[in-house]
């Protein structure tokens, strides 16, 4: 039996543990020269994974900094149950934000579309970030998972304003980290760029890492919507005339706002099955996600430049 | 399934994926991983080729390819064909120009191996990226244009990734396709490369004729070169030796990146094992201390290890309580590193403004930063000729070999043999920005054989005969500001009172100490740490020292500050804004700027940077030369 930290295989890394090593590297750097870091926890299968490097870098001390929910109202309800459970289990403290000017004017997905993600998440991060002073914030986003995050350093430097500048970014050479800033700028750091999806089951897999039984199938309510399958997770779905409710086979790729996730038909019920599935699908992670068609093509870089994840 | 596809190890994985899922996991869990980089000139087709990399390993999505053929037939540059290129062009303002202008990383997987690719840019503006791309590299492929040959861009990047340390090259002779695959043509290329190749210490290389475009030679064997016997360039990919293999063999080290202490009962040293093995039982050595102790545990979540190597990030517990912290060095006790504070290394400058030799930056190594100057290099190198060229300074993307010294001693190995503890980057103090990468060649002996002169009359002893506490009174401002006009009744106060001063003036000092020096940023550097250095000195003396250097960057200043006892260094900002001082102009000087006739003039064609939290501060608008030298006589002595 291999481990992804087990006894080696005649003194070879293999691919996850090279990756879980220099994961754990990129942590404890954090941790050694940030004053003020955070984890930014969004209950996903990536915060999974993340979460867990982080209980290896600094095991047996707890991770030495909370974990921070920047949260919309409009998550699923499994990944809140999820949320603080996996909180208790790693013995670290859990914050949770919402933005309170979008929580008095009502902001939700069915009427106020992009403003949704904007006000919520963007302004709500940029908000949390501020109110705690925290000056470097773990994100689980990968490089494989959308074209302007290939580029992105893994400490990835911000403006007082929370500004990414992706023309100005700092040379990172070797395993050396420049996490110098100057008073109110700040790092996001991204632990797990190197990782991809397939890595992230596998790891998952490997270490028997608890995430959101919404990734494995089960019936579950749906409609039908441009396209998309979304789940019924809540009476606060406003159906449309004629519109009922359907039980399908379904599972998610990706987890979000479960208005704004569009789910799969699919028959994957374990880990094993839904690597497969995913190994032999011919669409990309994101393609579920309505955030990325958002202003075209150049989108994400947008969001980036405008202090979103 | 064709033939082609049987044995394409791709689709060999997506038949065992479908049908045993479970042993399809088991294989992947053995895959080992490759990181590489491609280099090549702006049309030799680089992204192309990683896109078809991609492609071919059905990394590309069906919703991305849909995408792709929009985008292809929007702004592509193949006609109607797939322009593989666009996959991997990232940023939005890069697909509107059609280049490359970042380091950008792509991944997938084979059953052998993962990989991680860095495309970089061909341009010559970005020797930058290159290096920052080939710094995490196992291998390299150079990229040729058949058509073209060898070109000055082929010999800049073999240059380069072998500068970096890149053992494994792989010499990629693209775009067969349009040269009829001809064996000639591949033949000649290869003969010119290995020449070249050979002047610069390359011994070995793997050529390949491929089409990135066509799919030749890339995961199966073309037709097209039947007179071609090696490996595909996937083949090659998946089985050429890693570095990391090698790392294992050699003596154990480790940096510490943290103290793991979660209660009075553990204590635990965490980092990366840069090279060798470790095992409970062995004896270590802590550097620079030198102290020693005894492995006793490898902690990790999964349980204790009985053994640990290179690439692992581990904590390691010790039988004895010995001073050991972040920036520390773990090696084998005995074969231990060394420690040192003066090195020749080799110096990639990346930052729009120039190296400053004798500025202190901040030089991060390991996992530990220091402050370290550089000198003035011994020679740049031009990387199209790789003559050695005389320089003052580097600039962008300029590489250059310098001696330079750090504010305390650093455990180390050269570049050569460790990449973590002998690669360091250099970060500017003031703006944060990482302006350097280097690479240690050695360290001086210098710094082991010009001792310090230990004396028997102290400077507590030199002090008390005067009856006074030494300290550094340093006035900054504009040219004009009533520097010299304050320092000198300052000075006359003092004498009054029985103090022993010296006053140390910019202009005066110009004629002798620095007369050799002009006013560029990096002389006014010099001219600044020289006078530091005399006015330290002084106070070793006991002296209460009076400076009026306009001194116009703060590192500087920061940078004499460091050199003195706490306490003893007194900012004074001779504050007047630069339109009263232009109008006072008591010398003429900033008429002469104005007019052009005297260049880097400070506040007119060269920045001043004024204190942000000075001692003293002086608004001579407010206040008579009298009245400020009673005020900074009062701070001094209350």
């Amino acid at each position: 039996m291999t481990t992804a930290t087990g006894q080696l295989d005649a003194m070879r890394l293999t691919h996850l543990q090279r990756l879980e090593a220099e994961s754990i590297h990129i942590m404890r750097e954090v941790v050694a020269e940030a004053e003020r870091p955070v984890m930014l926890y969004s209950v996903g299968k990536d915060s999974a994974v993340m979460l867990h490097l982080a209980k290896k870098a600094f095991y047996p001390s707890p991770p030495p900094f909370p974990l921070l929910h920047v949260d919309t109202t409009w998550k699923f309800k499994a990944m809140y149950d999820l949320r603080d459970k996996a909180a208790r289990d790693a013995g670290m403290e859990l914050l949770v934000y919402h933005n309170p000017e979008a929580k008095e004017r009502g902001i939700n997905p069915f009427d106020h579309g992009p403003l949704h993600t904007d006000m919520w998440k963007t302004e709500g991060l940029k908000q949390a970030l501020d109110l705690y002073g925290f000056d470097a914030a773990f994100g689980g986003a990968r490089r494989d998972e959308e074209k302007s995050r290939a580029k992105e350093r893994i400490f990835s430097f911000r403006t007082a304003s929370h500004r990414w500048d992706p023309k100005a970014q700092r040379p990172e050479l070797w395993r050396l980290y420049n996490a110098r800033k100057n008073k109110g700028e700040s790092m996001r750091v991204f632990p797990i760029s190197n990782w991809t999806e397939l890595d992230i089951w596998q790891y998952i897999h490997l270490e028997n890492i608890e995430i959101v039984p919404l990734y494995f199938s089960a019936p579950r309510p749906t409609v039908e919507r441009d396209g998309l399958l979304i789940m019924v997770d809540d009476d606060r779905f406003p159906l449309r005339e004629g519109e009922q409710p359907v039980m399908r086979s379904i599972r998610f790729r990706t987890l979000g706002c479960y208005p704004l996730t569009g789910a799969v038909e699919s028959a994957a019920a374990t880990l094993p099955e839904v690597i497969q599935e995913m190994l032999l699908t011919t669409t990309s992670e994101r393609q579920g996600r309505v955030i990325d068609k958002d202003g075209g093509d150049a989108s994400m870089e947008k969001k980036k430049q405008e202090g979103y994840f | 399934m064709s033939d082609r596809l049987a044995n394409d190890p791709i689709y060999r994985t997506d038949a065992l994926i479908a049908e045993d899922i479970e042993k399809y996991l088991e294989v992947h869990q053995h895959k080992t991983m490759l990181r590489f980089i491609t280099c090549g000139s702006v049309d030799d087709g680089k992204s192309t080729l990683i896109g078809r990399l991609l492609y071919d390993s059905k990394m590309i999505f069906e919703d991305q390819l849909a995408a792709l053929e929009a985008d292809s037939r929007r702004v592509g540059t193949q006609g109607q064909e797939i322009d593989f290129a666009l996959l991997v062009d990232g940023l939005a303002a890069e697909r509107e120009q059609g280049i490359t202008i970042d380091v950008a990383y792509r991944f997938f997987a084979t059953e052998k191996r993962k990989f991680i690719v860095a495309d970089t840019p061909g341009h010559e503006q970005y020797t930058r990226n290159m290096v920052t791309g080939a710094s995490t590299a196992d291998l390299a492929v150079i990229l040729i244009d058949a058509r073209k040959g060898v070109l000055v861009q082929t010999r800049r990047h073999s240059y380069l990734a072998h500068l970096i340390g890149i053992r494994n090259i792989v010499l990629a002779v693209n775009k067969m396709d349009l040269v009829d695959y001809d064996q000639g043509v591949f033949d000649a290329i290869v003969k010119d490369y290995a020449e070249f190749a050979k002047s610069i210490g390359i011994d070995n290389f793997v050529a390949m004729p491929i089409s990135g475009f066509r799919g030749d030679n890339i995961t199966t064997r073309s037709a097209n070169t039947p007179w071609y016997g090696g490996p595909t360039l996937m083949e090659h990919l998946e089985t050429v030796e890693v570095d990391a293999t090698a790392d294992t063999a050699k003596p154990f080290r480790m940096a510490v990146q943290w103290v793991n202490r979660p209660n009075l009962d553990f204590r635990g040293f965490s980092g990366l094992i840069s090279t060798g093995t470790i095992r409970p039982g062995d004896a270590v050595r802590v550097l620079p201390s030198g102290r020693t102790s005894t492995v006793t545990r490898i902690v990790t979540l999964n349980g204790d290890l009985d053994e640990a190597a290179a690439g692992q990030s581990v904590t390691l517990c010790f039988a004895d309580e010995i001073d050991c912290s972040r920036g520390d060095v773990i090696a084998i006790a005995d074969d231990p590193v060394q420690a040192a504070d003066q090195f020749e290394a080799t110096i990639v400058w990346m930052d729009e403004n120039e190296l400053l030799p004798g500025r202190p930056y901040w030089l991060k190594i390991g996992t530990q930063t220091v402050t370290a100057t550089v000198q003035q290099p011994k020679y740049q190198v031009n990387v199209n000729t790789l003559e050695h060229l005389a320089a003052k300074t580097l600039d962008l993307n300029a590489i250059g070999v310098a001696n330079l010294s750090t504010d305390r001693s650093i455990p180390f190995e050269p570049y050569a043999q460790n990449r973590d503890l002998g690669g360091f980057i250099l970060i500017d103090k003031m703006t944060n920005a990482t302006v350097a990468a280097g690479m240690i060649h050695f360290s001086l002996r210098r710094a082991d054989n010009v001792h310090w002169q230990a004396t028997d009359v102290t400077r507590e002893h030199h002090a008390q005969v005067k009856n006074q506490k030494p300290a550094v009174l340093w006035l900054t401002g504009l040219s004009g500001a009533g520097k010299s006009t304050i320092a000198n009744l300052v000075e006359k106060k003092l004498a009054r009172m029985n103090r022993h001063t010296f006053l140390l003036d910019g202009d005066n000092v110009r004629h002798g100490l620095n007369k050799d020096l002009g006013f560029t940023d990096a002389d006014r550097v010099e001219n600044i740490r020289r006078v530091g250095e005399v006015a330290k000195l002084m106070t070793d003396a006991g002296l209460i020292v009076i400076t009026a250097f306009i001194s116009p960057f703060r590192a500087e200043r920061d940078m004499v500050r460091q050199m003195m006892q706490p306490g003893e260094f007194l900012e004074v900002h001779i504050d007047t804004p630069l339109a009263e001082a232009e109008k006072r102009d008591v010398k003429g000087l900033y008429r002469k700027a104005r007019a052009g006739d005297l260049k880097n003039f400070t506040g007119i064609d060269s920045p001043y940077e004024p204190p942000q939290d000075p001692e003293i501060h002086i608004d001579t608008t407010s206040m008579t030369a009298e009245d400020a030298a009673e005020e900074i006589v009062r701070r001094l002595i209350p």
